[in-house]
């Protein structure tokens, strides 16, 4: 065993030690397994949503994005910053709403609001086939990290069985406080090796940040621009917009606004998660100082920039560390979209085809789908090689249908029908598979149209194809009644 | 929530970033002056993740008050 698979081996065990004892004797209802019986605080919260942010794609994306394509990565930054600010306002409705009617998942919220079952088992359906992919993103981000990082001694399907099988254990015992416990070694471990890689590697090799930027500009003219066409400053603001709109739309991120303890919390949040994601500026700076030292990752291969460098900068030890976090960044937000997607599974699919299921038998169903889930992600990952590919390009544009629906209903009464929002959810998210299938973009639609037109992301089409006919659908159907519960929810 | 003491206009405040950080973005786009080391672009986009947090501080601060006085109100 060399110096890096120890490393990354104790990092591991630490993790799902910490995830498994996380329980400390709690009697596990599904509100307690899923939710953490409504009681998490600040931190806890806060860990749940920064998660979102370090993912296998931000670490090993981020970094990829920089090394690969230079300046579009930026916006990797912007979509954060604009969803916190809208979270302020957001996400306290949702937990209010929630906390008043025993929500448990983001069906739930909109079968309540609409009061309608048959929209709740389709973004049941939308949750689950959006998560599946992301869970899939997260093992095969892993098999990479686990692989490169032990130098080759640990093969990848290896270690996507063995961070499986970790990753149903805790989630069946602990379940979020699994997630909310392991999420504070893995925030401890990225803030630390993030930002001495950022710090280290643009000195080391370039003398300081400037230097590197300038040396980058010199080899590579226009590396640090947007370019006139393709990832153009249309397709930046038009992609920021709707990844911020897909942002809370995440069923396992939506899901987790319902922990919290109480609504101030939100508030701090979103003062504070803006700052904090400038830790991925570290990330950049370490993919943009691999650039002219690591030659030759074309591709998806981009995305090994970050280990590759390392490798040939720091010894084993250090090597191991930087692993360990990406592991980490694997089994945190793996272990969200495990639980929520099995949640989804039994309250709002496998409830609906057994109407008597009292809440225990529910809450057994959630925790028994934990494995069958991550086999067939497993399965996924080693089997589907590079047909996943469009699924998981497909996932954010997937739950981002979501948001003309969610927004309409958010302040009370929707402003929507039920039969409207789901006429229009459907609608947007055949567009979305249609034009994923035949990778249709604006500029094969619109071949004549001017270049910042063409440069738009084609999600815009979808989005726009929903809301056209969540308003037809709306105003020949009937709007849901005004609950009376709901009335003093405003403010 | 109690009666509002009036309308929380700053609140308008929180669209800042979002429009503040996008609609520069085409000013942005040059290679020069690098800022702090940084490319322009870059430095911009940094820049309004630091305003968002300050933005969103001053919004939180002043809500906060008023959820105060709020309180104290018969």
């Amino acid at each position: 065993m060399n110096a890096a698979l120890a490393v990354i081996l104790a990092f591991f065990v630490l993790a799902i030690t910490l995830g498994v004892l996380a329980r400390r004797g709690r009697v596990m209802n599904l509100e307690q397994w899923s939710l953490g019986g409504r009681g998490f605080g600040t931190i806890f919260v806060f860990l749940l949503m920064a998660g979102e942010i370090y993912t296998t794609f931000t670490f090993l994306g981020g970094s990829g994005w920089a090394y690969g394509r230079g300046a579009p990565a930026f916006y990797i930054l912007c979509y954060g910053a604009i969803a916190y600010s809208a979270s302020y306002f957001l996400l306290p409705r949702i937990w209010r709403y929630a906390k008043e009617h025993a929500l448990v998942s983001q069906a739930d919220f909109f079968i309540k609001k609409y009061d309608s079952r048959p929209l709740g088992v389709l973004v049941a359906l939308v949750s689950v086939i959006a998560i599946i992919p992301y869970l899939v993103l997260q093992l095969k981000g892993l098999g990479i990290i686990v692989s490169e990082a032990s130098y080759g001694s640990i093969s990848q399907p290896t270690a996507i069985w063995v961070g499986s099988v970790a990753l149903v254990a805790f989630v069946v015992i602990s379940g979020v406080r699994g997630s909310a416990w392991t999420a504070a070694v893995k925030d401890v471990m990225i803030l630390v090796v993030a930002v001495f890689v950022g710090v280290y590697l643009p000195f080391h090799y370039y003398g300081g940040y400037g230097e590197m930027f300038a040396a980058i500009e010199r080899a590579k003219p226009g590396f640090l621009l947007l370019p006139q066409s393709g990832m153009s400053v249309s397709w930046l603001i038009s992609t920021v917009l709707l990844t911020a709109m897909g942002f809370y739309m995440w069923p396992h991120y939506f899901a987790a606004t319902y922990t919290a303890r109480d609504e101030n919390i939100f508030r701090k949040n979103a003062v504070v998660l803006p700052i904090y994601q400038l830790v991925l500026l570290f990330v950049f700076f370490a993919g943009f100082a691999a650039v002219l030292q690591v030659t030759g990752l074309k591709g998806a291969d981009a995305d090994l920039s970050l280990l590759r460098v390392s490798k040939m900068t720091f010894s084993p030890w250090l090597v191991g560390f930087v692993g360990a976090a990406g592991v980490l960044t694997a089994l945190v937000p793996g272990s969200m979209l495990l639980m929520t997607a099995s949640t989804i599974l039994a309250q709002n699919v496998y409830r609906e085809l057994s109407p008597g299921a009292d809440d225990r038998i529910i809450s057994l169903v959630a925790r028994g789908l934990v494995p069958i889930v991550a086999l067939i992600a497993v399965i996924l990952t080693l089997r589907g090689g590079s047909a996943i590919v469009p699924l998981l390009l497909m996932g954010y544009s997937l739950v981002t249908q979501l948001f003309p629906a969610l927004i309409l209903s958010i302040g009370g009464r929707p402003y929507a029908s039920a039969a409207g929002a789901l006429a229009g959810i459907l609608a947007g998210e055949l567009t979305v598979a249609y034009m994923t299938i035949t990778g249709a973009t604006l500029a094969t639609l619109l071949p004549s149209a001017p270049q910042m037109v063409k440069d738009l992301n084609v999600g815009l089409v979808a989005l726009i194809v929903n809301v056209v006919v969540l308003g037809v659908v709306s105003t020949l159907t009937a709007r849901p009644a005004v609950a009376p519960a709901l009335q003093s929810v405003d403010g | 929530m109690s009666a509002p003491a009036g309308p929380r206009r700053y609140r308008w405040l929180a669209l800042l970033p979002g429009v503040g950080m996008l609609a520069g973005v085409p000013f942005a786009n040059r290679t020069q002056p690098y800022i702090f080391g940084l490319p322009p672009l870059l430095a911009w986009i940094v820049g309004w993740v630091l305003m968002t947090s300050v933005i969103m501080g001053a919004i939180w601060t002043l809500d906060s008050r008023r959820d105060r006085q709020d309180a104290q109100r018969p």
